[in-house]
């Protein structure tokens, strides 16, 4: 049986030989990306209101783990997917851009909510108007908070696009609009 | 291992005193706060405990909309138990106005202000199991919580945030189906919440941890201003719904649980038979509601929109409803300070109107920052890892301790 | 119900009780600066009163008056189910009010978010610090002058990637700023 029946192998790969000799040709960054969209660590940083639908993503009905991206690590050195889940308040500010340069590249970052993404209607002294402001971020995701759905799609949209290295390009919404 | 050679304090090696700290971002904080606790050893000698990571502003921003823009903001002050802060801030504003809500509306409030209490016990309950090692008890009281959502949302249209209340009124009435459905749920979350509690309560562990800690006497909880389920626990029968019952809470026989010591165990009890009250409530109110046609709004054309056929139809409809989209309700000027049994304890919405569609001033009383407050008190004396649990069964919501 | 508390003020402290009143049912009292821990523990011992539990203190903000801030002080009692809201009024010049410290134990954090977010110095709180903003963070966000949108960064912000432009112009959208 050649591996490109259990597994479904990344783009341009060549499966030369029979099937008793199967080996395959690709790009390492490919095979990398391959590899990492499977094992996502993630760190939640998790503030406000939407902590609790990232609950609810994390709990039976949604499954997180389904994507392989459900252990979480409290240590942001070994996690590599930073979910921002909620509000950032000036003072956390610093907090938020520490534990993102405490982690290892290759790292990836969603802004989970509007919140996060734009600092959503509370627009006053006290919130960071989107986290885009103080650290990259690879997704956003809308709603307040989105539901449990939608942050599966922007997840896999981030792992579609590790896969083809096109992630930390231009940040782009959880519905495929670029903004 | 006595030594006899040996005495016990030479065995002791000098420690001086070290500075620990936890958060803002902790996977044991369940929100975001940072404590600065000083230790002797693994002892708890003092916690500087320090709120206000997500400090959003609430009172600046319900000063720059109209009345009825302000409940977006208390849907997010307590985000695990929405309902309850709409109903409160709707019951503030509507004591300025003088005006009392028709009783179907009052009924739909306690049932689903109930049902937003359960979720917040559930979520609140599974979290300490976790804190103290147990996911098992998280990961099915979350699934209880996913069903009471689905009908929130089957009423409501949003299943964290709803914005359902309004001021004099309601978005819109019950569904047709939400009373069967909301009957036939109340039994699989008792069965769920009993599933959970029987792989705690009988556990040698979990009862170690929670028996006998972080202790607080029922006088210096009344000193500190803690309310809720957290005073009821520390010995005191005190719950807004009976000592001074707001809605229809005084038609409704329920029974109010207090501990006996205030440590830890009984907060986790207190919780766990509140959400048995809950039901209790929400089954009688259902039997009580009037039936579906009966009014839901106060008949007030000052504070509620007219029917969209008029406003489509009458050029008094569409006045009446741009004027009060786009002035807001005119609140008569003067104060008001209503309150509220919330599922942390006394929220009570100061408001403040100088007469126009503004508010002058909103103050939110969020009984997680009083009941915060004690939490240095309690941990001093106390090993680290019994913070954790201690610090979930205070229950502190962040959106709602900081606003 | 709790007239007689405004009725037993009034008969202790006379003249120095400046008004009363009932707005929507809550009793309220308003003292001098001078007489605001005389009478708070009065009402705390006073067997009548006994206000042993401690629910709020907080401000307002009025402009156009000469003593602008107005500090609130609400109390229960949990043994006669009666509660009252004390009051005293201190300029923006000459904020300092005599703390409580020493009355009720809650207090200490409600006086320094009042501290925090108005400006009410209270004399003699032994640690009187920022509770729910920063350290750094100029002026009182809550009072009337003080503009929502001044944010205080803590963090210089990012370069925003240029394709990311806000959905709506700045003078678009809600009518925010009705004052």
């Amino acid at each position: 049986m050649g591996v490109e029946d259990r597994i479904r192998l990344p783009v341009r790969t060549e499966v030369l030989g029979g099937a008793e000799a199967a080996f395959a040709t690709t790009r390492l960054d490919q095979l990398l990306g391959w590899a990492r969209k499977y094992s996502l660590f993630m760190y939640p940083f998790a503030t406000a209101c939407c902590g609790m639908e990232f609950m609810a993503m994390s709990a039976p009905k949604y499954d997180l783990a389904r994507f392989g991206a459900e252990a979480p690590r409290f240590s942001p050195r070994q996690s590599d997917l930073l979910w921002v889940v909620g509000t950032i308040s000036q003072r956390q500010a610093p907090v938020l851009q520490r534990i993102y340069g405490q982690m290892c590249e290759p790292k990836w970052v969603i802004a989970f909510g509007t919140c996060a993404s734009t600092g959503g209607f509370y627009d006053n002294y006290a919130t960071v108007p989107g986290i885009d402001r103080i650290i990259p971020v690879d997704v956003f995701i809308p709603g307040c908070p989105p539901r449990p759905e939608q942050a599966l799609d922007a997840l896999m949209l981030l792992m579609k696009r590790i896969a083809d290295g096109s992630a930390r390009g231009e940040p782009i919404l959880a519905n495929g609009q670029v903004v | 291992m006595e030594d006899a050679d040996i005495r016990e304090e030479e065995l002791e090696l000098p420690a001086e005193p070290m500075t620990l700290n936890l958060g803002p971002s902790h996977p044991a904080m369940h929100g975001t706060i940072r404590i600065v606790a000083k230790l002797d050893g693994e002892v708890v000698v003092s916690a500087d405990v320090q709120p206000g990571y997500l400090h959003r502003g609430f009172d600046k921003m319900a000063e720059r909309g109209t009345w009825s823009q302000v409940f977006p903001y208390t849907d997010r002050l307590n985000y695990v138990s929405p309902i309850l802060n709409n109903v409160g801030y709707a019951l503030a504003v509507e004591k300025l106005l003088g005006i009392t809500v028709p009783e179907r509306n009052q009924y739909i409030r306690v049932v689903l202000g109930e049902f937003s209490r359960i979720t917040d016990h559930l979520t609140n309950l599974g979290a300490v199991a976790m804190d103290v090692g147990a996911m098992t008890p998280l990961l099915w009281l979350l699934k209880a919580r996913e069903w009471i959502w689905e009908i929130l949302e089957e009423v409501t249209g949003a299943r964290l945030t709803h914005s359902y209340v309004r001021i004099g009124g309601l978005a819109f009435d019950l569904t047709d189906t939400f009373r069967d459905r909301a009957l036939a749920l109340l039994p699989r979350i008792a069965e769920e919440l009993d599933r959970s509690l029987d792989l705690l309560l009988e556990n040698r562990i979990f009862i170690d941890r929670l028996k006998g800690v972080g202790v607080l006497p029922a006088a210096e909880a009344i000193s500190y201003g803690v309310t809720g389920p957290m005073l009821r626990a520390s010995g005191v029968d005190h719950d807004l719904r009976k000592t001074a019952p707001y809605l229809v809470y005084d038609r409704i026989d329920f029974d109010v649980p207090v501990g006996e010591v205030g440590d830890n165990w009984d907060r986790f009890m207190v919780r766990a038979e509140e959400v048995r009250q809950s039901s209790r409530i929400i089954r009688q109110a259902l039997d009580q509601m009037p039936p579906a046609g009966s009014p839901i709004d106060v008949l007030d054309t000052r504070v509620i929109l007219p029917p969209k056929e008029d406003v489509y139809a009458t050029i008094e409809g569409t006045i009446n409803h741009f004027k009060l989209v786009m002035e807001g309700i005119r609140v008569p000027a003067g104060e008001a300070y209503g309150y509220t049994e919330a599922c942390n304890g006394e929220l009570g919405f100061g408001v403040v109107s100088d007469g126009t569609g503004t508010p002058y001033r909103v103050r939110a009383r969020g009984p997680c920052f009083a009941n915060l407050a004690a939490l240095g008190r309690m941990v001093v004396g106390m090993m680290i890892p019994d913070l954790i649990p201690t610090f979930g069964l205070v229950n502190m919501i962040a959106g709602e301790c900081d606003r | 119900m709790a007239q007689r508390i405004l009725d037993r003020l009034k008969e202790t402290f006379g003249a120095k009780i400046l008004e009363t009143s009932s707005p929507s049912g809550d009793e309220v009292a308003v003292v001098a600066r001078d007489d605001w821990p005389a009478v708070a523990r009065f009402l705390r011992d006073d067997p009548v009163c006994a206000m042993d539990m401690f629910i709020d203190l907080t401000c307002a903000d009025y402009p156009d008056r000469r003593e602008r801030l107005e500090v609130w002080l609400r109390l229960y009692s949990i043994g006669h189910r009666h509660r009252v809201c004390l009051k005293t009024r201190v300029s923006a010049e000459d904020p300092k009010v005599p703390s409580l410290y020493d009355l009720w134990r809650g207090i200490d954090w409600f006086e320094r978010e009042a501290f925090d977010l108005f400006g009410v110095v209270f004399a003699g709180h032994p640690d009187l610090r920022r509770i729910l903003l920063y350290e750094g963070f100029e002026g009182h966000p809550l009072r009337k002058d003080y503009a929502a949108e001044k944010t205080q960064p803590l963090v210089g912000y990012r370069e925003v990637p240029p394709t990311k432009v806000p959905p709506f112009g700045t003078a678009e959208g809600m009518p925010w700023s009705r004052r």
